[in-house]
């Protein structure tokens, strides 16, 4: 480093200095940023993380403002959000910052899982992060359901009603079980008030330690990448990984961009559209909760659906709920399920693109039928794809150790 | 940690005891949190009987009340909608209502103390929802050869005019009745058993 010449920045260096022995801040940026080597070859794929992390700040910063103006209680929550709707100042802004950032949450989500599956980034020795990850996405759906709750309108009252009783299909506990979790005999201003508390203290509290964590065991072994080979097999005479860059400035930058480009269409739904026709808020949410009357077509918002449809396939209370809790269970697994000797879909054979491929429109499939009104036909085809979601774990178990695959690279591919 | 001159064997039963004592004792500081989300006193308190008057209820007709926050339905059945229950026994999943939860006096084919008054729980024994009452015998959109009775609309759950389920529906059980008694003729209260019975 060049002697600093001002007496300013001679200033700025011995307070890093004074810094530094109190506080390791020089040593963690160089750790985890300058100093960490990430693959060079990222592609659109590695955005998703980074915005994912991005929606969380905006999520938690959106839920603040919105907490000075909401009241958790039966009475007047309907109410406060009506308010903070027409009459704070820039309040239909914070909220609608908040509904529909929360489904972007889930669709960044549920691309970033994709990542995983795309190039085998859960695979040894990153099983950790993915088991992370899938605890994130388990405190997150418990967060948004019970977000849900809280404009207290028809579809949160209702929603509550179908999710608390689940829990009520567990044999003998289930049914004290559903009342310790209401508080009451029914849904209720208690059930709302503790949903409330879960919503803004505990949950978020919960993912924020697990994304550190998730952060933590990605740090420990850097991240995959779409070759699926490990750059740290390759190093130059300083130990350096030949095909790695520096995090910082590489992969900062590139994350800035991501956010901007994020931001654009972002914004352009929050503007323009951010009911999403019924989809992000649906439309009997804007009715005040009335627990005498059932609306016709009960639904969770997008993100449940296809473990809705899963549910509903099932003409029987307790395996309904058994099957849907598997399908989610399942997912823990993935990393021990695939037994390939390659990560990436790049090398592997046409079996896993057929299966991944199938897997992906089951998913959305099973998302679009969880929402639909259920003829006898959509149920035969909800059953139909509940087999084919569970068929490509069993089979990945076993086709994946004798699947084709293609030779490795040596180094990256561009 | 210095090893030398240590008892270890003593050292690992302290660790242990230790341990296990916190354990427990951490157990014992969860149960004031855990007990704290079951239904208050006041939640319990607004769970009291409440009085229905029947005069003016035709056959056919329903009239919904709320009871711990439950809609309960008072059906007043005509006597051919009764002589009709016993022709649906053979699609039902429980027509003996063996594993459904009733008070005992309402373990009958008509699942009532007095056959012309239903009494139900309505919400759905599948996931809480509140099923519609379609009382007309004939045709329907999700059942061709209907004889009367509730449907659901949220996960098509269906069942006769005892609250009965059907085979082949995500319900499980029957529709609950809930304990009810009558103080006279056109008076019923919900929430009490008939004295002696149980």
């Amino acid at each position: 480093m060049a002697k600093p010449v001002s007496s300013l920045a001679r200033g700025a260096d011995s307070f890093m200095v004074w810094l530094d022995k109190r506080l390791p801040v020089t040593a963690f940026w160089k750790a985890t940023m300058t100093g960490y080597s990430a693959p060079k070859n990222f592609n659109f794929w590695y955005y998703l993380g980074s915005l994912a992390l991005f929606v969380l700040v905006l999520q938690i910063l959106s839920g603040i403002f919105l907490t000075m103006h909401y009241k958790p209680s039966a009475a007047e929550a309907f109410a406060s959000v009506e308010y903070i709707m027409r009459d704070v100042e820039w309040g239909w802004f914070i909220r609608y910052l908040h509904s529909t950032g929360a489904s972007f949450f889930f669709i960044v989500v549920y691309l970033h899982m994709f990542r995983s599956l795309l190039y085998g980034s859960h695979r040894a020795p990153r099983e950790l992060v993915w088991v992370f990850g899938m605890l994130i996405y388990l405190a997150l759906m418990a967060e948004a359901f019970m977000g849900y709750v809280l404009p207290w309108g028809q579809m949160s009252y209702w929603g509550a009603q179908v999710i608390i009783n689940l829990f009520g299909a567990i044999p003998t506990i289930g049914e004290p079980l559903t009342e310790w979790i209401r508080g009451d005999y029914f849904i209720s201003d208690a059930t709302l008030n503790r949903f409330f508390a879960l919503h803004v203290i505990a949950l978020p509290l919960a993912i924020f330690g697990l994304v550190l964590m998730h952060l933590v065991a990605l740090r420990e072994n850097g991240s995959n990448n779409p070759d699926g080979i490990e750059i740290k097999e390759n190093k130059d005479e300083n130990g350096v990984p030949v095909d790695g860059v520096p995090f910082h400035p590489y992969y900062t930058i590139k994350d800035i961009f991501g956010v901007a480009m994020f931001l654009l269409l972002f914004t352009f739904v929050l503007f323009f559209w951010p009911e999403a026709g019924g989809l992000f808020l649906e439309h009997d949410n804007f009715v005040p909760a009335n627990p005498l009357v059932t609306p016709e077509h009960i639904k969770p918002v997008w993100y449940f659906t296809p473990y809705y449809a899963i549910l509903k396939a099932v003409p029987d209370k307790l395996m309904g709920v058994i099957l849907m809790g598997l399908s989610v269970v399942v997912l823990f697994f993935l990393p021990w399920l695939d037994r390939s000797p390659v990560k990436s879909i790049r090398y592997k054979g046409l079996w896993y693109k057929v299966m991944l491929g199938l897997f992906a429109i089951a998913f959305i499939r099973l998302g679009m039928l969880g929402m639909a009104e259920g003829t006898p036909a959509q149920t035969i085809e909800m059953r139909v794809w509940t087999l084919v979601y569970f068929g490509f774990f069993v089979l990945l178990y076993f086709v994946s150790p004798r699947g084709k695959t293609k030779p490795l690279p040596e180094r990256l591919t561009h | 940690m210095p090893t030398d001159g240590v008892n270890t064997k003593r050292r690992r039963f302290l660790v242990a005891t230790t341990s296990v004592v916190g354990a427990v004792g951490a157990g014992f500081a969860a149960v004031p949190f855990i007990k704290s989300w079951k239904p208050s006193a006041k939640a319990q308190a607004v769970g009291a009987p409440v009085q229905v008057a029947l005069d003016g209820l035709d056959p056919g007709q329903i009239l919904k009340v709320q009871w711990r926050g439950q809609t309960i339905g008072i059906l007043r059945r005509a006597p051919e909608t009764i002589d009709l229950l016993p022709e649906v026994d053979g699609d039902l999943k429980d027509p003996g209502s063996v594993e459904s939860e009733q008070p005992l006096f309402a373990q009958n084919e008509a699942r009532a103390l007095r056959e012309e008054y239903l009494v139900v729980n309505m919400h759905c024994t599948h996931l809480g929802c509140v099923p519609q009452v379609i009382p007309q015998v004939g045709s329907q959109p999700f059942e061709e050869n209907w004889k009367g009775g509730f449907f659901c609309p949220c996960h098509k759950s269906k069942f006769d005019m005892a609250g009965r389920v059907y085979k082949g529906v995500p319900a499980p059980t029957n529709l609950k009745i809930p304990p009810y008694s009558f103080i006279d003729d056109t008076t019923l209260v919900i929430g009490v058993n008939p004295e002696g019975a149980v």
